[in-house]
């Protein structure tokens, strides 16, 4: 591998499965992520593609009975070797969930600050904890009550206030699996453009099942099926001209 | 076979746009073909109704863009979807033009109809089966997608241009003969000048056949060279 795939390429898995004990839910994906790039991962339910996504930051580690098989290359380094510590590795790769999941006996300003204290980090909380919420775009909606409880957020807010949270340990990818779906047109759009802003400074892969928010939000779409990488390309190329049959089915609406 | 949208309604739209735009080829056609009649067998009557008829084609240029921008608002089409809707979108612009230049040709087959007939006109019809052929060509690829098709009507309008060209020098040599010849040449000039627009833009269609197909734009290839 020479230099400059080695910058370009953020995550690279190869070979990559997943088997829930006898199933095979993954069947031996290649995937490039390049880095400061979104990529977008859309298929039908159960495809994979949020088994791909929760490889990536090994979550499979907690599940009983999951296996992984193959290669993921973080910045060259494969994840899965066992000398890799898994909460490190979550440090740099960085989630955010379909449903906002603040912790709810916390305050606005202790859930962003929470990894920070998990991790032992010392220094000017106050100072982290606004820079994540500037980055996530909440400061101005919250910066008036920090204190006080993230339930009395609204589900859009509460969704970037994770999105901070998960930005306070200073990640350098962030996961996120269908992000918007459980938030209105309006909280959907302030995402989207959230998304747009911090791939400057983050490589960013998302799940979604909404195809044209896959189309808004991201540079590389990969169609997944039946736990197959089927096609990957420019998200341009993919909704205007994909390849495969089957991606075509699917980004049309023929399927099922 | 090929698969369906899972949408039965969507299903529907598409296939109104692709029955739409085929009636409105066959009507531009059919106003192609009479045109020529009304200067060959010298029918002014039926210059005057292909006169009325491009309000149906008119008529169809407008239901047709108003169920593109339809499905484009509702369904958000993707792939061949959104590559048939955007090729729609261009081709009733391209056969509602080759409407009015068959309503060009009726209008001058009403004036030329009043004077005697300059001479036997041979290769004028010649011209006019030819662009006919090549509009049919360039809609039966759109209906059957087949880009072969679609690249011999590109190929074709060589030949329209050239007999254009020999039309062009004989009627030119027949105002230089004698100058009571010139208004009627003119008038000839113009109805070849018409048919070979209508060339141009049967191969305006074909080009959008094949991007709707392949996904590739054909279009204006040395434009493209410098980019």
């Amino acid at each position: 591998m020479n230099a400059a795939t080695m910058h370009t390429d953020k995550i690279e898995a190869n070979d990559l499965s997943v088997f829930f004990r006898q199933a095979q839910v993954l069947k031996r994906v290649a995937l490039k992520v390049p880095e400061k790039k979104v990529m977008a991962v859309i298929g039908p339910s159960g495809c994979g593609k949020s088994t791909f996504l929760r490889a990536l930051n090994r979550m499979h580690d907690l599940v009983p009975g999951a296996r992984v098989e193959g290669r993921i290359l973080l910045d060259g380094e494969n994840i899965n070797d066992p000398r890799v510590d898994a909460v490190a590795l979550r440090r740099r790769v960085g989630m955010v969930f379909q449903r906002p999941n603040p912790f709810p006996s916390m305050s606005i300003f202790d859930n962003v600050a929470a990894g920070l204290k998990l991790n032992r980090v010392k220094g000017n909380h106050a100072e982290v904890v606004e820079r994540c919420l500037r980055q996530a775009a909440l400061w101005d909606e919250v910066k008036d009550r920090l204190g006080h409880s993230p339930l009395s957020l609204s589900g859009g807010q509460q969704q970037r206030l994770c999105i901070a949270r998960a930005l306070a340990v200073e990640p350098e990818v962030l996961l996120m699996d269908e992000p918007a779906s459980a938030l209105d047109p309006i909280a959907t759009a302030r995402i989207e453009e959230l998304i747009h802003e911090l791939k400057a400074r983050y490589t960013i892969v998302i799940v979604t099942h909404n195809m044209q928010q896959a189309a808004r939000v991201s540079d590389q779409t990969a169609f997944f099926y039946m736990g197959e990488l089927i096609e990957v390309g420019a998200t341009e190329q993919i909704f205007t001209n994909p390849r495969e049959k089957r991606t075509e089915d699917y980004v049309t609406g023929k399927f099922g | 076979m090929p698969k369906v949208h899972t949408d039965k309604a969507f299903e529907q739209d598409l296939r109104e746009i692709r029955e739409k735009l085929l009636g409105m080829g066959a009507s531009v056609e059919r106003q192609i073909a009479a045109s020529m009649r009304s200067l060959t067998d010298r029918d002014s009557k039926l210059a005057e109704q292909v006169k009325a008829s491009d309000q149906e084609v008119n008529r169809l240029e407008v239901e047709i863009d108003n169920l593109c921008r339809k499905v484009l608002a509702l369904r958000q089409p993707a792939a061949s979807d959104l590559r048939l809707i955007t090729t729609a979108l261009k081709i009733v612009t391209d056969l509602e033009r080759i409407g009015d230049l068959a309503v060009n040709i009726a209008e001058r087959a009403i004036d030329l109809n009043q004077a005697p007939p300059l001479a036997q006109y041979q290769d004028l019809p010649k011209l006019a089966a030819l662009t006919q052929r090549q509009v049919k060509k360039a809609l039966d690829a759109f209906v059957a997608a087949n880009p072969e098709m679609a690249e011999e009507v590109l190929k074709g309008d060589d030949l329209v241009d050239a007999l254009f060209l020999k039309i062009f020098n004989e009627l030119l040599s027949f105002m230089l003969e004698n100058s009571k010849n010139i208004r009627r040449a003119m008038g000839l000039m113009f109805v070849a000048k018409h048919l070979e627009r209508i060339g141009d833009h049967a191969t305006n269609l074909a080009e959008m056949v094949i991007y709707m197909v392949k996904g590739t734009d054909v279009r204006h290839p040395r434009s493209r060279d410098l980019t």
